[in-house]
């Protein structure tokens, strides 16, 4: 089945977009959201920590906690992952995997130590990348879309699976935000090119452009955050939507 | 983690190769009161056991061993003792694993744990349907597909000597087993600590046959 997974910004532990739920007690607090989240028949969670300051990065360890005593579907925690001491912290409050970004392309041999000794299915490599102006592909992106980093996109999913990343999330930075529809060619690049399987990432708008991502992009998984959160679509509004279009959901 | 409680206590065995919050959580919110043990003495007096496990297959029984666990399981499983292997927890109540050709299992359960051989991408991660047989306890006894609906993540699936031994199946381009057991050993193949509704009905029904003395497989 493809998993529908709404993806939370955190910040010092607190949920900072806003989430329109009307019947809920606190906004920010992600342990209430990923619960009202599950009930809607979420299959997984993302956290993603964009906590800029160093000190108050415990802010997460105990957000993780209390979501893994409360939320009983998987969650992924990224943002400021550097090192393996940080993802072990993760991983043994609770979360089930950890999503390595910049410091998987900083560091490669980092997803290789991590996949060791934590087990490939808890890694997963995200993957921002923007169409190439000369057509010879996808350039990965750092920093929200700000820093070039010289690596083709394709390429660099294939490194990462073989170095154990067991996951990929591919987000289009050409798309993400515009509403527009996923980067279908991106993520059928990248699901010939890596045999693990792929979430993708940026441009959801309409209910259609899920099941796209799919059929179309070859996808395992769709993330989106903004339109769960503004309560554009529910999460169950989606999945009736892929299941229309013939694509294998849990309901 | 210990709670007082009115439910079975449950030893859940912490041997370094999972998380046990979730799965300590999930117990305790069915009932059950939890012992996290970390040697064989925490274990003593217990009503049941559970054997949780991510990570790879050989260096689970190397960490097994090493907190003594190996024996343990083996002399409670042979005593009747309700035992609940979870995803590489299920996997290591076998005789071996092609994941670690070299690392003898429990062997409380005949057969081998397999790569799964499959045209899908592996690792199978995401909710599969379990196709239960007829009079499996841990099944559940009506609702619809999602009631039957489980978070897997895995590399390898069991492969029983005995049929039987098989309590149910799953997809994944190829079908493999997703619960098997025998007599008070039970195992599953996904994560009901992380199955939503369906993972924790489960949980409730192994800790029913725990508490009623029939935790049996079939």
């Amino acid at each position: 089945m493809i998993r529908v997974i709404p993806c939370l910004d955190v910040d010092r532990g607190r949920v900072v977009k806003g989430v329109n739920f009307v019947d809920i007690r606190d906004a920010g607090d992600p342990v209430e959201l990923a619960a009202r989240y599950d009930a809607e028949g979420a299959d997984e969670l993302v956290f993603l920590d964009i906590t800029a300051t160093h000190e108050e990065r415990d802010t997460i360890i105990h957000l993780v906690e209390r979501t893994a005593e409360e939320v009983f579907i998987p969650f992924t925690i990224g943002g400021g992952l550097r090192s393996e001491d940080d993802i072990r912290a993760v991983l043994a409050a609770g979360a089930d995997k950890v999503s390595l970004n910049s410091a998987a392309v900083r560091d490669p041999d980092l997803v290789e130590r991590a996949a060791l000794r934590f087990g490939d299915q808890c890694i997963v490599v995200a993957i921002d990348a923007k169409r190439r102006a000369d057509g010879s592909g996808w350039e990965v992106y750092l920093a929200g879309g700000r820093k070039e980093t010289g690596l083709e996109a394709v390429a660099w999913a294939a490194e990462a699976a073989r170095r154990g990343a067991g996951e990929l999330l591919v987000t289009s930075m050409d798309r993400d935000g515009t509403q527009v529809g996923f980067d279908t060619e991106l993520l059928a690049a990248i699901s010939d090119a890596a045999p693990v399987p792929v979430i993708a990432s940026g441009g959801a708008g309409t209910l259609e452009h899920f099941a796209e991502a799919v059929t179309r992009g070859k996808a395992d998984a769709v993330l989106a955050a903004s339109v769960f959160h503004d309560g554009v679509y529910t999460v169950g509004e989606v999945k009736a939507a892929m299941a229309r279009d013939g694509v294998p959901v849990r309901r | 983690m210990t709670q007082a409680g009115a439910g079975p206590v449950v030893a859940l065995l912490d041997y370094e190769m999972s998380n046990l919050r979730s799965a300590g959580k999930a117990l305790e919110r069915l009932g059950a009161t939890v012992r996290v043990a970390a040697r064989p003495g925490d274990a003593r007096g217990c009503d049941a056991v559970v054997l949780p496990g991510v990570g790879r297959f050989g260096a689970a029984m190397e960490r097994l061993a090493r907190h003594d666990f190996v024996a343990m399981l083996r002399h409670e499983a042979a005593a009747g003792t309700p035992v609940l292997g979870i995803c590489l927890g299920l996997q290591l109540l076998f005789d071996g694993s092609e994941e670690s050709p070299d690392t003898e299992g429990l062997g409380i359960l005949p057969g081998r744990v397999q790569r799964l051989r499959t045209g899908r991408k592996v690792p199978h991660i995401g909710w599969s349907e379990v196709h239960w047989r007829d009079g499996v306890s841990l099944a559940p006894t009506d609702g619809g597909p999602s009631d039957r609906t489980y978070y897997f993540v895995h590399s390898y699936a069991c492969v029983p000597d005995d049929p039987d031994d098989v309590l149910g199946t799953a997809d994944h381009g190829v079908s493999f087993t997703a619960a098997a057991g025998r007599g008070c050993v039970t195992g599953v193949q996904f994560h009901p600590e992380k199955s939503s509704t369906a993972g924790l009905a489960l949980i409730g029904r192994w800790l029913g046959g725990v508490r009623t003395g029939e935790a049996v497989a079939a």
